[in-house]
């Protein structure tokens, strides 16, 4: 477990930021105003052209960096954000709202419903990645940035970060794709139903109304996140990291005591972990956002013609072991960004470290990622505080 | 700027679509976006050549070219560039064939294994020559494919590939004067402008 030290953000605060110009979702719904939590690190520049959006993952928040009081560890993404990280805090103003759905605090399945003065729960609108794309423009507004000078996100992030290149290309100067895909694979989407069945599974769940009882659905949510969180990691990763190690009894002939690998042991650990701090609602309607990205829907189907609307720059990155969003799904995006004139580099990181592999330090993506965003500030005159 | 770079500045036109192959740290796409204004990418697999492109502001694509180049449409882009690559390939006929399925032209640039140093080195040595172009051991060389400007020239005509322009460079004396009685003898760098 690390520490604090001098690269890191130390202790940062969470702002509460509340929108209250009307957001109208995909599917229809308007929400009249909405609540965000939000987490900024580094200073604005007078010319506000510094600021950065991070963009984050199904189970992602505002906390990407630096140490909250009662932290055990720092946020999701401190790796890379920080003084002197790849997403380098004295160069860049960093956003990362925790976008609607979501459970750490802004608006979702956990809010009161102002038209019922009742808890979402199940009822919360569906929501597309577009729809988290709009709700972070209207954060814009709310710091006066009119560009930012990157969008950045990994996974669902990747999704949401095309997303802005297409429909806002006057509002982004670059878009940092990382470990993404276009739309998922079937394979992808059935995972994640599988996910949803074992939450739906538990007799705590009541159809999402569990608000109303006294109980949430852990063993749902906990099964939930084990399948998944086999899926973010590589068959290498695990064997390095557990192989088959024990960590209860033994297999000496002549015992009945029960025996434990350590995978199991860890697997139990992360999915019990995970159903204390996320929702059951939020996960179904996040993996479900996931589900139904398909970049070039409205394009025809022609990922090409959708990127025709981009003016940005374009970085794409992934990693080898990546089973999840394979590598080929970043060519392919590389491949439509090419096809379509932009301006793109492709960098394929090797990593053992599976889907994770994003989140995780790696002197390769750190160097590429810290690289592509110096020359970015070099170019914006961006002067090293 | 190399001699073989200075014809590539020739032969690709401004403003045009250009895809490098093995572009390396990326020095020629910078050139050539500096003096033509073009639109270029580079393909390249050494992770300290890729973070070079990106530090120069290049677009980059990591990519292996002996695993093919089928990601790319046809005459997708204006001109298809290999600098000194064609002899490490693992199969160089058939990255020519796609090289000018990609493009509408393509620059080729290639150490010429005919001249006279190398014909020399192995004729009184009975050794694979080491030379500043060639600076391998037979069994450590990327070098895979060693070929003289007539190897070449063979081919193109075998695989109805139209030579547009051909330029000899040879920096070395006397070959610098006398380069062009005999190509294949006194030329140390071929350089070949082609098109279908």
């Amino acid at each position: 477990m690390s520490s604090p030290n001098e690269s890191s953000l130390g202790l940062v605060e969470t702002q509460h930021v509340s929108i209250t110009a009307p957001l109208k979702l995909a599917c229809g719904i308007v929400l009249d105003a909405h609540d965000l939590c939000v987490e900024t690190y580094g200073r604005l520049n007078a010319e506000r052209t510094n600021a950065i959006l991070i963009c984050h993952a199904l189970s992602g928040s505002h906390h990407a960096a630096g140490w909250h009081t009662d932290d055990k560890k720092p946020g999701w993404w401190d790796h890379y954000i920080g003084p002197g990280k790849a997403i380098d805090t004295e160069h860049f103003f960093v956003v990362c709202p925790n976008n609607i759905g979501s459970c750490f605090g802004s608006t979702g399945p956990l809010s009161q419903n102002p038209q019922t003065e009742k808890v979402w729960g199940p009822d919360f609108p569906p929501l597309r990645a577009r729809d988290w794309m709009a709700s972070q423009h209207l954060l814009m507004a709310h710091y006066h940035i009119d560009c930012w000078a990157a969008v950045v996100g990994g996974s669902l992030g990747g999704m949401q970060v095309m997303r802005w290149s297409i429909e806002h290309p006057e509002k982004l100067l670059n878009a940092i794709v990382i470990a993404s895909a276009m739309k998922l694979s079937a394979q992808n989407i059935a995972f994640n139903e599988i996910a949803r069945r074992a939450i739906k599974s538990d007799p705590d769940f009541h159809e999402g109304r569990y608000a109303q009882t006294d109980k949430v659905p852990r063993r749902g949510l906990a099964l939930a996140r084990m399948i998944g969180h086999v899926t973010y990691l590589s068959d290498t990763a695990m064997a390095d990291k557990f192989g088959r190690e024990l960590r209860i009894g033994d297999f000496l002939v002549g015992k009945t005591d029960p025996v434990e690998f350590q995978i199991e042991s860890y697997l139990n650990y992360q999915g019990d972990k995970f159903s204390n701090e996320f929702d059951a609602n939020s996960y179904i309607l996040i993996t479900k956002m996931l589900d139904y990205f398909d970049l070039s829907r409205d394009y025809q189907h022609d990922p090409v013609s959708a990127f025709q609307h981009a003016k940005c720059k374009f970085l794409v990155i992934s990693f080898t072991s990546d089973w999840r969003f394979p590598a080929q799904c970043s060519k392919d995006i590389t491949d439509a960004l090419i096809a379509s004139g932009k301006n793109v580099t492709y960098v394929e990181v090797d990593s053992d470290q599976g889907h994770d592999a994003f989140l995780l330090p790696n002197p390769r993506y750190q160097q590429a990622l810290g690289g592509y965003l110096k020359r970015v500030a070099a170019q914006l005159r961006i002067p090293n505080r | 700027m190399t001699t073989d770079e200075s014809f590539v500045h020739l032969w690709v036109s401004s403003e045009s679509r250009v895809l490098d192959l093995a572009c390396g740290d990326g020095t020629l796409l910078q050139s050539l976006r500096n003096s033509l204004n073009i639109h270029g990418y580079g393909l390249e697999i050494d992770p300290k050549s890729i973070q070079k492109c990106i530090e120069k502001d290049i677009n980059v694509i990591e990519q292996d070219l002996n695993s093919g180049l089928s990601n790319f449409a046809d005459n997708s882009f204006d001109s298809v560039i290999m600098m000194q690559a064609l002899q490490v390939m693992r199969y160089p006929h058939l990255v020519l064939d796609e090289m000018l399925r990609i493009g509408r032209e393509c620059i080729v640039t290639f150490p010429n294994f005919g001249h006279w140093r190398t014909r020399l080195y192995l004729t009184l040595k009975g050794q694979m020559p080491v030379t500043l172009q060639l600076a391998y051991q037979w069994y450590d060389t990327p070098n895979i494919h060693l070929f003289t400007c007539a190897d070449f020239e063979v081919l193109c005509r075998q695989r109805n590939i139209r030579i547009l322009h051909r330029q000899h460079i040879a920096e070395g004396l006397p070959d610098c004067y006398i380069k062009d009685l005999w190509p294949n003898l006194f030329t140390e760098t071929a350089i070949y402008h082609l098109s279908r």
